[in-house]
């Protein structure tokens, strides 16, 4: 189930509120600075956090305040590298906690950590990364704290009133809106990864550190983890950090002709991804799904073969250096944002891009 | 199997202070699934004029993460006992997409539905369902509360963990598998998917899983099933059946996100560059979109060229 923002509602259109003004209680008025939750697993720190702190730095610079990240974790030398990065990465301040129940995430701990150091500094802008914990904690920490959460956001903003301006697609992706929360603090939102560019990190910054103790024991903590099953016994595939990645739409027509995908991908040594359509058709399977539920990507060069580029496709592409789209449709929305068109059958283009591409770089590779 | 909550070494576990159920073994698991109808998203459109959703005429589906939740939810009632019941919050048509997870096996179905709920956000949402599932565990506690891993149509993931906090069940997001459950102790041990690898938990009932796509593979309802469905009574409540006493918690006016702007992309200023396909084969094709590849970004290239070797 999860959902939302479901409106505008039939009801009630949202042009009513859309005209709402800030009114921020009393409360509310101390609530300063833009927080980073910095997302540690298993000792390596997500690169989506970094990835936030450069957009959180920007927004600190707007509004004239502090970055701040918080680090949740053991104490061990994991996470002291991660506080000292923190800094690299654009951190004035670093709120942290470190207790042995931090060490392997779990719902509890970690919310009731980052639910308290809010109550306590009072940050207005809460950053986390939309991935499985950033999701399953964001969602509880908003709740505990009844404010507002956008989830996904594809652009941060500080809008006229100051308060933080979070655009995300809506409805299946099909539109783009944006979200403020206006009366309620701190203003909280989840990006996904490879949303936002990686900042250049500065090994010469440094910043103030401010301790916190979680004050919970493991005996207060219900769920326990067993066991990490890791993903490096299995092969995965690895989209969001590919150079190249070619992928295929609904124009590949059946789940056999999939391979023509998989072929110029391995010719280029890429990675192959497909449009939401086919994992809903069960055609693929869901870790090879690019667009905004998917996998966002930001490789050097993408191929999208038969794939007509709505609103939730393209917020997952737009961070390529370069575009390439087959399609028959000559109106489809993917020429919109592809630097390099091709109104072309893809079953017929993509074996004989395969085979242009394999003919072209054996003779360069033989001539140098 | 909520009193085993009370078990002096999980003392934090004492807040969630579920009343006792009459007993185990005669009524089994009393299981709710939270559904949503959603548009069916391949088929939604926007008017190329006005930039509005088009939803005449678009078909409505339950939405398909919810299906996964759905059937593990009935592979438990089958192997412990118990029953299943749908929730969902929604307009009054929303009654279709109960009527459809009867007809797959559910038992019961509560539709709550009332204006002071529309525009809800997400906080708004989980606190209207919270509020229907204590309404519900008032017969009878609630054992599992599950949903899917998120709708296709808001893509939040956030109801869930919201429904978790607000009725301090144990949250459990992003299950590939169930791999025991024992009623006695009211333990249960999930697979959970996290960056880079599983997480193997053992938890505490009552708590809340967010079930993950691709997990199990959905029944097809019985023609039994299909008459039921058809026939079987739909509980319906207003906000004021569901023991909502506080409306300002709901809809709108509970919703602290507000909706600035709806709006359609534009296209980036430089259109996308043509290759010229008219009278040339696939492969004369392929040769244009090379050149003009290269001649775009000389240094790829280099790149695609140390690749290859």
């Amino acid at each position: 189930m999860a959902d939302a923002p479901q409106k505008p509602a039939p009801q009630q259109p949202v042009g009513g509120r859309a005209a709402m003004q800030m009114q921020l209680a009393e409360k509310f008025k101390n609530y300063k600075h833009v927080w980073v939750f910095v997302e540690i697993e298993r000792g390596r720190v997500h690169p989506v956090s970094w990835e936030l702190m450069g957009e959180g730095r920007k927004l600190a610079d707007d509004l004239g305040v502090d970055l701040c990240a918080v680090v949740l974790g053991p104490r061990n030398d994991d996470t002291k590298r991660a506080i000292r990065e923190t800094y690299h990465y654009g951190a004035d301040v670093c709120y942290i906690c470190e207790d042995p129940l931090l060490a392997e995430y779990r719902n509890e701990p970690f919310t009731r950590a980052l639910t308290d150091l809010v109550n306590r500094h009072q940050p207005e802008i809460l950053l986390l990364g939309a991935t499985p914990l950033g999701r399953d904690l964001a969602g509880s920490v908003a709740t505990v704290l009844q404010t507002g959460l956008t989830a996904d956001a594809t652009e941060l903003k500080i809008a006229d009133d100051k308060s933080l301006a979070a655009t995300r697609p809506t409805f299946g992706g099909t539109l783009l809106c944006t979200i403020h929360t206006l009366n309620h603090r701190p203003q909280m939102a989840t990006v996904r990864p490879r949303v936002m560019a990686m900042p250049e990190p500065d090994s010469k910054r440094s910043g103030r550190m401010v301790w916190h103790s979680l004050r919970m024991q493991e005996a207060d903590i219900v769920t326990k983890v067993l066991e990490f099953v890791s993903d490096a016994q299995v092969e995965k595939a690895n989209l969001a950090y590919a150079d190249i990645v070619v992928a295929g739409g609904m124009g590949l027509q059946n789940a056999a002709n999939l391979k023509h995908v998989q072929r110029l991908a391995e010719v280029l040594g890429a990675e192959w991804g497909v449009s939401r359509p086919l994992v809903q058709k069960g055609w693929a399977p869901a870790e090879r799904q690019i667009g905004q539920t998917g996998n966002t990507i930001r490789p050097k060069l993408y191929i999208a073969a038969g794939i007509s580029g709505a609103i939730q496709h393209r917020v997952g592409v737009e961070g390529a250096d370069l575009i390439i789209a087959i399609n028959t449709d000559p109106d489809a929305t993917i020429f919109d944002f592809a630097h390099l068109g091709v109104v072309a059958d893809a079953l017929a283009v993509l074996p004989a891009l395969t085979d242009a591409f394999a003919r072209r770089l054996s003779g360069r590779a033989l001539a140098s | 199997m909520s009193e085993k909550l009370i078990e002096p070494e999980f003392p934090g576990a004492e807040a969630m202070d579920a009343p006792k159920p009459a007993s185990k073994a005669e009524t089994g698991l009393n299981i709710v699934v939270c559904i949503k109808q959603v548009p069916d998203s391949a088929q939604i459109r926007v008017h190329p004029v006005t930039n509005t959703i088009m939803r005449q005429g678009v078909p409505t589906i339950i939405n398909p993460y919810d299906l996964f939740a759905l059937e593990e939810a009935m592979r438990l009632r089958d192997e412990f006992g118990g029953a299943v019941t749908v929730l969902t919050m929604g307009p009054p048509m929303a009654e279709d997409a109960l009527r459809r997870a009867l007809g797959l096996g559910a038992d019961k179905a509560v539709l709550i539905t009332d204006r002071r709920f529309a525009g809800s956000d997400t906080l708004a949402t989980s606190f209207a369902l919270a509020s229907a599932l204590d309404k519900i565990g008032e017969v009878r506690p609630v054992d599992i509360v599950f949903t899917g891993k998120q709708t296709i149509d808001g893509d939040t993931a956030q109801v869930g963990p919201g429904i978790a906090r607000r009725m301090g069940l144990n949250q459990l997001t992003y299950v590939s598998a169930i791999d025991a459950l024992d009623c006695e102790r009211g333990e249960i041990t999930v697979r959970r998917r996290s960056e880079g690898g599983v997480q193997v938990l053992r938890s505490k009932l009552p708590c809340l899983i967010t079930m993950l796509e691709d997990t199990n593979e959905l029944r097809r309802g019985t023609l039994q099933d299909m008459l039921r469905a058809a026939r079987a009574p739909v509980t319906i409540w207003s906000a004021e059946d569901a023991g909502i006493e506080d409306a300002l918690k709901c809809g709108l006016r509970g919703s602290p996100t507000v909706v600035k702007r709806v709006f359609a992309p534009s296209p980036r200023a430089e259109k996308a560059e043509m290759v010229a396909v008219e009278g040339k084969t696939p492969a004369q094709t392929a040769d244009a979109m090379l050149d003009l590849l290269f001649a775009k970004a000389p240094k790829l290239e280099a790149d695609l060229t140390a690749r290859f070797t």
